[in-house]
């Protein structure tokens, strides 16, 4: 028989037992959409969380360290990064003003700025916190970091003055304070700063070993004291339950302006290992520097660059690798458990033709006795299956985004209620709808081979005997 | 031109059974329903089998019908034999050799007369264009042209048969298989159906057909038919030529 007619014919049977038939199909509709709007949601999800990714611009942002296990250093701890194996040649290299500028001269590389990372004592009377603090530099003004950030960004690049993250300024405030009420405070920040030492010639002169200067500290050329500095609190970002605040690897509690982290002369962490490195301290020395890059394209061509010079990278490119791993696997899950609703509705889909055999031996009979061939009748009952299945598919990705809608309405409402901003954290893609819809039609047609098979099978002779 | 093409065409055989057999197996007994039967039946020819309830009569016809394959022995149609060819040479030769009438009419009951008839048109492949008139010339021929839309529910037992005739007939196949055509009507519509028969087997103009007609009353077979073949136990017990 041609499609035309298997289809014709196909409906039409399908017509008659309306009720049962549509029931099938609704159970196959419920299936898919059990598995669109759980891929839509993992979908979603991925983006939402992609999204926040790039906004903050960590894609184009590359960080610097000297590096410190090879051949030519000193032992040193720390694990050896495996990519710069192939830099294994070139000598590890101070990461100093000239390494800066070199790597400033570097093609795409839009600004280098020193990282300045330290612990310090946060403290607003009478709450006292540890905090890690941050330099920020003001491109990140506009990077999309302080997204939904509450009062303003620093003043100037030497203002004196500090953003300080949501969750950090909960904990500063007393109980039940809201964050942005900490704006126009001043908070006190507790530190280590290193101190140059007195000239040596004094140092031999006050002969019994002095109590500031102990023999470590002769060694290591500068010396450590408590220090501490008041900042006016001029913006909070959101606090990570309302689904905002910075993000990346330079988070951090309270962030300054960068200029001003570094003339506090943070003791970091980098400073004694340096200093057991080269004996002496002289000129600036970076712990780390952070590059920014044109576009995260070119990320992968300035970190082989910088490893050529003999310093150590890494990039949020290598994270992100991971978090696409992760998402591949959660929409896996999602799928199977949206699959299994499906596989429930293809046994509907088995019972439902192979009672239709039963119901329709005589029908069989008559087909056959008028010249059907086995091949007919089966492809009779495929087609049967089939239109099933695309009519379940295209009801249940209907069926799936709505209930997708459904639930991203609710969390809306939900999460307005509680204050907070609500994401989109629902997408159905194309791709989405037509693969539901052929795999709606693929798990119909599979259904059917049994019944299909049976129904060809049958003997005409004992159907048309059949009463 | 060879034998089996003057057969097919002209005054050969349109059918021709050669020791056929047809055994049940029931349990440990075998039911010999069709036992070793030889029998031919000339194109154009009209021939009765005629035989008590259960002597094989229906079971020798589903056998030539190509709807059962025999145990053993040979059927050939129009020179073909049938024990050769695949189920869907098989399914053609229902499709385009015969058309077979049943007792108990067996139309679709959901379809509509026209797309009843439609059907043997559907499983050739025939144009979908060329369908409608070859429908309406076949009802038109039984006479039911004005009631095209009705299902067969809505049809009295002649009514019905007709319609399974013209159904039989749409592919204008060359022999006419019935089993008991008249089985469940009333002596008056038998007659008006066996009228019909006659007038397929021999039309006032045009090729006449083989017809090849079950039944069990003597007096319809002595009426319409050439031969008559009476069956008992499975086995040709009879044969008596007519005209
Ligand atoms: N499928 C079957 N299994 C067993 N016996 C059968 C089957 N079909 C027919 N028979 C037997 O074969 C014999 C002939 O049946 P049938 O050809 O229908 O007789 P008729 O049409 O002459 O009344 C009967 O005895 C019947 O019981
Ligand atoms: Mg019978």
């Amino acid at each position: 028989m041609k499609l035309g007619d298997l289809t014709e014919l196909a409906a039409r049977n399908l017509r008659e037992a309306i009720l049962r038939n549509s029931l099938t199909t609704l159970g196959i509709a419920v299936g898919v959409a059990s598995l669109v709007a759980l891929l839509s949601l993992g979908v979603g999800l991925q983006q939402l969380v992609n999204r926040s990714v790039a906004r903050a611009g960590l894609f184009d942002t590359v960080s610097v360290r000297p590096r410190q296990n090879t051949p030519f250093g000193q032992p040193g701890g720390g694990r050896r990064n495996p990519r710069d194996a192939a830099s294994d040649l070139v000598p590890p290299r101070v990461l100093d003003d000239a390494a800066r500028k070199e790597i400033a001269a570097l093609p795409n590389v839009l600004e280098v700025n020193p990282e300045e990372r330290f612990t310090a004592e946060a403290r607003l009377e009478p709450n006292t916190q540890l905090v890690m603090v941050a330099g920020m530099p003001p491109s990140s003004q506009n990077s999309g970091t302080l997204d939904g950030l509450m009062g303003s960004f620093f003043s100037g690049p030497d203002a004196e003055e500090v953003i300080v993250q949501g969750d950090m300024a909960k904990r500063l405030l007393n109980e039940g304070q809201p964050p942005a009420s900490l704006l126009g405070k001043e908070i006190t920040l507790r530190f280590a700063q290193r101190q140059a030492l007195p000239p040596p010639s004094q140092q031999a002169a006050s002969d019994p070993p002095n109590q500031a200067v102990g023999p470590d500290e002769e060694a290591m050329g500068f010396s450590i004291v408590p220090s501490e500095k008041n900042f006016r609190v001029i913006g909070v970002t959101p606090s990570s339950d309302s689904g905002g605040g910075p993000v990346g690897f330079n988070n951090a509690g309270i962030y300054l302006p960068l200029a001003v982290a570094e003339k506090l002369q943070v003791v970091q962490q980098s400073d004694l290992r340096e200093m057991s490195r080269s004996g002496a301290a002289d000129g600036v020395r970076y712990a780390a520097l952070n590059v920014r890059a044109s576009s995260p394209a070119a990320v992968a061509a300035i970190e082989s660059s910088i490893a050529q010079m003999g310093f150590t990278s890494f990039s949020l490119i290598d994270v992100t690798r991971n978090l696409r791993t992760f998402f591949a696997i959660f929409d896996l899950f999602l799928g199977i458990f949206g699959s299994l609703a499906l596989a429930v509705a293809s046994l509907g889909i088995i019972n439902t033709l192979v009672m239709a055999i039963l119901e329709r031996r005589r029908e069989i009979g008559v087909l056959k006795a008028l010249g059907a061939a086995d091949r007919d009748v089966r492809q009779l009952f495929f087609a049967e299956a089939g239109v099933m299945g695309l009519a379940g598919g295209i009801f249940g990705v209907a069926l799936g985004w709505a209930i997708g809608r459904a639930i991203q309405f609710a969390t809306a409402v939900y999460l307005r209620r509680q204050g907070m901003n609500s994401p989109n954290i629902w997408s159905v893609p194309l791709w989405l709808v037509l693969g539901a819809v052929a795999f709606a039609v693929v798990v119909s047609l599979v259904s059917g081979i049994y019944p299909a098979s049976r129904a060809a099978k049958l003997d005409p002779v004992e159907a048309l005997r059949y009463e | 031109m060879d034998v089996s093409e003057t057969q097919a065409n002209g005054n050969g055989n349109a059918i021709r059974a050669d020791k056929v057999s047809r055994h049940y197996q029931m349990g440990g007994a075998t039911i010999r329903a069709v036992h070793e039967i030889s029998l031919e039946v000339r194109a154009g020819e009209f021939l009765a089998l005629l035989g008590a309830s259960g002597s094989g009569k229906s079971t020798l016809l589903n056998l030539i019908a190509g709807l059962d394959r025999p145990t053993s022995g040979a059927i050939l149609a129009q020179g073909r034999d049938l024990a050769g060819m695949t189920s869907e040479d098989l399914a053609k030769h229902r499709n385009r050799t015969i058309g077979i009438v049943f007792q108990s009419f067996q139309l679709l009951p959901r379809m509509t007369l026209e797309e009843n008839v439609e059907l043997p048109l559907r499983l050739a492949e025939v144009p979908r264009a060329e369908r409608p008139g070859r429908v309406r010339e076949a009802l038109d021929r039984v006479g039911l042209a004005a009631r095209v839309k009705h299902r067969p529910s809505e049809l009295s037992g002649g009514e019905q048969q007709r319609a399974a005739i013209a159904r039989a007939l749409v592919n204008q196949p060359m022999i006419l298989l019935a089993d008991e055509p008249t089985g469940n009507l009333d002596s008056k519509t038998g007659d008006e159906i066996m009228h019909l028969i006659a007038g397929i087997h021999r039309p006032a103009s045009g090729a006449g057909r083989t017809v090849i007609m079950v039944t069990h009353e003597r007096a319809l077979a002595e009426q319409y038919a050439d031969r008559i073949v009476t069956l008992s136990d499975g086995a040709i017990a009879r044969e008596e030529r007519l005209r």
